[in-house]
């Protein structure tokens, strides 16, 4: 049918939209990466030798430090990225555009879907950039291709998951300022979890919250993948919250932009 | 004003309808928006919507332009039912809102190649209406300029300027002008003329301003608190409006009813000693006033012209002023519908 067609012309309208204004003010774009990059140079070389030291039996390869962190703040990478959805597509609905869109006969799914996927490549793009700067300081995964692949993958639905949260995020803000501010707690998440140091070594209430939210077992997982670590159970559960999030947040997000998402 | 005797135009009855509603009802929580609008616009005229902030404007344009349903009643737009038909009316329409819904992060030529795309025009087709949208509007020299860099008025003409990409048959105007300065409000009420004029279009135009109507529109509707009170063209509204006035004060009581003698039609006020006399605030009529004055000896403190305004549409139509706080945003006099000078 032709509504199909229009739909996937639409979206791809709406994606060049995104990318083209990504490209001309990546300010925002860097302000994504900058953050984990910051993570990274501070744990690592900050607080890296006394947090090596200070965690038993590295559970990774080299027993590096490195090599323990360099997952859980690749993650953060995906967190942050997902964070400017929210702001992007609430600047769209406080500027008056996306009432435009509505009035417009385009394919209305187009506008959240331009969004999402243009957000997607945008943080991908930077999770390439945090690994590429994680193995110049000495990040060693041992993993095979297919490994990679897999690890990849595993960041490309977090990512997509969470990308659509925020869209939904982004539509319900009444200001930008507070579409930037809801969604922040997701990067700090991961702190509360196996990224930094392993939950074992925290104190019950926090190790429990630690190893039952959704950031442990995709951290876990993608260390696995990475660096031949225990997966276990955690590569399902990660999954599982993935499918999880990107289901509700997709639904949230369409459900709330066709209810008209009015200022 | 003399002109209070003209006819309604006779192609009223002749043309098809553009939009039509009846009964449109629209609440948000129990705070009730709009109370059954009825409405009947000819193709290829302009209608003014007029009233103050809150009355209602901008919901009716959000429902005719399916931005949201109303609770209640029925409407077509440019042949299409509303609901049923919604893909076709927004096929039909062009609406430009209160705020410039523009990129601001995209050039003017962007933006109105984005709008071009998603009208699925070919990509020359595209490119020749943006070029050609980018002069008429007189922004060709602007067009590789990120839009954040415009004044208020080029970004409302580049705003309208991507409506029409589309060739909208009906367009919705939602307070086109307010926050304009007055030559950029001069500029637009020139577009919005030729729109009609050249392209035949049919206009929805809200506003706060009566002499706004009065410039643009062919029927003029008055919203008050979500209803219409009153609908016809700008010279049958303002013979149900008194006409304007000369308000003159006097020093003390003796010159007042000196005065009131002499100009027997007047109305006169004891406390604040004034004498209200008809006008229709034209000069030769000032100047017999002055004149009268000045030849009988009574001596006038001050004088005020009013010419009749939306405050006296309301409180003709509903009997009560304009609700507080919903006073004309604008500070220029010239932009405002009402002018005041005092001699």
């Amino acid at each position: 049918m032709a509504t199909m067609s229009f739909a996937a012309r639409d979206s791809r309208t709406m994606l060049r939209r995104n990318l083209k204004k990504a490209l001309r003010y990546p300010s925002l774009t860097l302000t994504v990466v900058i953050m984990p990059l910051m993570m990274l140079l501070l744990f690592n070389y900050a607080f890296g030798t006394a947090l090596g030291t200070g965690i038993s039996q590295l559970p990774t390869g080299s027993g590096e430090y490195i090599d323990y962190l360099a997952p859980g703040i690749i993650l953060m990478a995906a967190t942050s990225g997902a964070l400017t959805t929210a702001i992007s597509v609430c600047v769209d609905k406080t500027e008056g555009i996306v009432n435009r869109f509505r009035t417009m006969p385009i394919s209305q799914a187009s506008f959240l879907t331009g969004h999402v996927v243009g957000s997607v490549i945008q943080t991908m793009t930077s999770i390439a950039l945090v690994i590429g700067v994680a193995l110049l300081m000495g990040f060693r995964p041992n993993a095979t291709p297919v490994e990679w692949l897999a690890a990849v993958g595993l960041l490309a639905l977090l990512t997509f998951a969470l990308t659509w949260v925020c869209a939904g995020i982004g539509l319900v803000a009444k200001t930008v300022e507070s579409a930037s501010n809801i969604p922040m707690p997701l990067t700090f998440l991961p702190f509360l979890g196996s990224a930094i140091v392993p939950t074992d070594s925290m104190p019950t209430g926090l190790r429990w919250f630690a190893e039952y939210q959704p950031f442990t077992p995709i951290i876990e997982t993608l260390r696995g993948l990475w660096l031949g670590t225990e997966i276990g159970s955690s590569a399902v559960i990660a999954l599982a919250w993935c499918v999880g999030l990107a289901l509700v947040g997709y639904v949230w997000a369409r459900r709330t932009f066709k209810a008209g998402a009015k200022g | 004003m003399t002109a209070a005797g003209t006819s309604t135009p006779v192609t009223a009855n002749a043309t098809a309808s553009a939009i039509t509603a009846t009964g449109l009802r629209k609440s948000y929580g129990d705070k009730l928006v709009l109370d059954g609008i009825d409405l009947d616009i000819a193709e290829g005229t302009v209608f003014a919507l007029l009233g103050p902030n809150g009355a209602g404007k901008t919901t009716t344009v959000e429902i005719l332009s399916t931005l949201i349903a109303a609770d209640a009643g029925e409407a077509r737009v440019a042949g299409h039912d509303l609901t049923r038909a919604a893909d076709a009316v927004r096929s039909s329409i062009g609406v430009t809102g209160q705020f410039s819904a523009v990129d601001a992060l995209l050039t003017a030529e962007e933006n109105l190649l984005l709008m071009a795309d998603l009208h699925h025009l070919d990509r020359r087709e595209g490119k020749r209406r943006a070029a050609e949208l980018l002069r008429r509007f007189e922004l060709s020299e602007v067009a590789g300029k990120t839009t954040a860099t415009f004044s208020g008025g080029m970004r409302r003409k580049l705003d309208l300027a991507m409506t029409l990409i589309g060739d909208p048959r009906v367009i919705f105007l939602d307070e086109p002008t307010t926050g304009l300065d007055p030559r950029s409000r001069r500029t637009m009420w020139d577009i919005i003329r030729g729109l009609v004029a050249d392209d035949g279009v049919t206009i929805f135009l809200t506003t706060q301003y009566l002499d706004e109507a009065d410039q643009l529109a062919d029927r003029i509707a008055v919203l008050d608190h979500g209803r219409l009170i009153a609908e016809g063209t700008a010279d049958e509204l303002k013979q149900r409006i008194p006409g304007g006035h000369i308000r003159v004060r006097f020093a003390d009581t003796r010159n007042l009813d000196a005065a009131a003698n002499i100009f027997g039609i007047a109305a006169r006020d004891e406390e604040s000693l004034t004498l209200r006399i008809p006008s229709d605030g034209s000069l030769p009529n000032l100047r017999a006033v002055l004149d009268t004055l000045e030849t009988t000896d009574v001596r006038a403190e001050s004088l005020t012209v009013h010419t009749p305004d939306l405050d006296d549409v309301f409180l003709t139509l509903t009997g009560q002023p304009r609700p507080a706080g919903t006073a004309d945003t604008t500070d220029t006099a010239d932009t405002a519908a009402s002018s005041k000078e005092n001699i």
